[in-house]
């Protein structure tokens, strides 16, 4: 199985590949359209911010290749955020999968999110062997909001918020899988077995 | 609900884990990378390698060792000691690192904080600090604790916190090395004042420690090394402990 990684100019994307390398899968850290294309699955990592990203994106037309893939899509992190619809991050027109807004946590607490916490409400194939005592590693400082149709799964800081996304081929994880542990390995595994 | 962290602390030099008594006096424990791995399946939220090493060959050691931890491991990790160029800060977060802890070179050079967080972001800087108290007021020390600055710990971490630091790691040089508890009255105090998680360190010697340092000293997470490496207390028993007494964590 091929696995391709998005490169673009987000951060940390080296620990993505070596999950991968863990688990066994092929990976490749690539930006040339075919052979993201090609690929059996594609994650879009990330770290970093969002309106520097999407700039990056649209000037190389990879905006428009994310949006016309068919093959399982997996965003991490800002990869998730990404795929919303809007981000308060700089007011960001992001890539519109999931019509969804994201927005900076309220300073009601510290912020960013830092640490591990749990998944609630789950309900995917994405998710299968995991329950709510499920704990996955977030840094953020912005997230989705819930959405009734493609939140897959929530977890709660501050307010509730979408731990994970999916609307028909496209999958995405606001916590990073690559440092969760044997939590992320499984959702990782269940990824590529989809 | 966010869980207090446990964060297991390598002192590695050239390679490999030491740890000293009040810094002084060092014992070899082991190989880092197994260590690590050892740590992060027995359940550690994340690991803090602190380098020191003090050769012209750091920056290459370092690095190496950073990509093995980031092949092996699958919980975060922080990389620290003695680090003050962004060139060695990117090198090492491409390497794999999660986070670069930097003490004396933010000291020194205040202005490296904001540099760090518009280039990578305030969810890798870590800025630590090491406080003494003299006479009743807490003063930022470097150099492992040895040399006194005239800066007082509350306005520095206040400080470090507006230039774009992430977290703080609090070592109390009063505590570290002795095991008789965190200092949970400093630690308290920055992580009630500071809008950033506050890694509590130095002075853990029983398990009733750092259940204090997360309720007293309000701590987000907790750092120790020798406890852990000697085995005088296993991570599983530990959370077992903390979660019995009422405290949320990862199990």
């Amino acid at each position: 199985m091929e696995v391709a990684v998005i490169k673009y100019n987000a951060g940390n994307v080296q620990s993505v590949l070596y999950a991968m390398e863990r688990l066994g899968a092929q990976a490749t850290l690539t930006d040339d359209w075919e052979t993201i294309q090609k690929a059996d699955k594609v994650i879009f990592p990330g770290q970093g911010e969002a309106s520097t990203a999407m700039k990056y994106l649209k000037e190389r037309k990879l905006d428009q290749l994310i949006r016309s893939l068919k093959q399982p899509f997996f965003g991490i992190c800002l990869g998730l955020q990404l795929l919303c619809e809007h981000s308060e991050e700089y007011d960001t027109s992001c890539l519109g999968i999931f019509p969804i807004q994201v927005k900076k946590f309220p300073p009601l607490d510290k912020v960013p999110h830092i640490g591990w916490n749990n998944l609630q409400n789950l309900q995917s194939p994405l998710l299968k062997g995991l329950d709510e005592s499920a704990y996955v590693y977030y840094v953020h400082s912005y997230y989705a909001t819930v959405h009734p149709k493609y939140t897959i799964a929530t977890s709660h800081y501050i307010n509730d918020f979408s731990a994970l996304l999916q609307r028909d081929n496209y999958y995405a994880m606001q916590a990073h899988p690559e440092k969760s542990s044997v939590t992320g390995e499984k959702i990782l595994t269940n990824f590529l077995n989809l | 609900m966010l869980t207090k962290r446990i964060i297991p602390c390598l002192d590695v030099k050239e390679g490999r884990t030491v740890k000293g008594v009040n810094f002084v006096e060092l014992r070899d424990a082991g190989d880092p990378v197994e260590l690590g791995k050892i740590y992060a399946d027995e359940g550690a939220d994340e690991l803090v390698f602190l380098d020191i090493t003090a050769t012209v060959e750091k920056r290459k050691t370092l690095v190496d060792l950073v990509t093995k931890v980031a092949k092996t491991v699958n919980i975060p990790f922080t990389v620290g000691g003695g680090i003050s160029s962004v060139e060695d800060i990117k090198a090492l977060l491409n390497a794999g690192a999660d986070k670069i802890s930097i003490n004396s070179a933010a000291v020194r050079n205040p202005e490296i904080v904001d540099q760090m967080a518009r280039e990578f972001g305030s969810q890798c800087i870590v800025v630590a600090i090491d406080t003494k108290n003299l006479d009743g007021l807490d003063f930022v020390h470097t150099h492992g604790g040895r040399k006194a600055t005239l800066l007082q710990t509350q306005k520095w971490a206040n400080e470090v916190t507006d230039r774009g630091a992430g977290e703080i790691l609090l070592t109390s040089m009063d505590h570290d090395g002795v095991k008789n508890g965190f200092a949970n009255e400093i630690t308290g105090e920055l992580s009630s004042m500071l809008s950033i998680p506050v890694i509590a360190s130095g002075g853990a010697g029983t398990m009733q420690h750092f259940k204090e340092v997360f309720t007293a000293g309000k701590a987000d997470a907790a750092l120790a090394a020798s406890i852990f490496h000697f085995k005088e207390i296993a991570i599983p028993d530990l959370k077992q402990y903390l979660a019995e007494q009422g405290i949320n964590v990862r199990r």
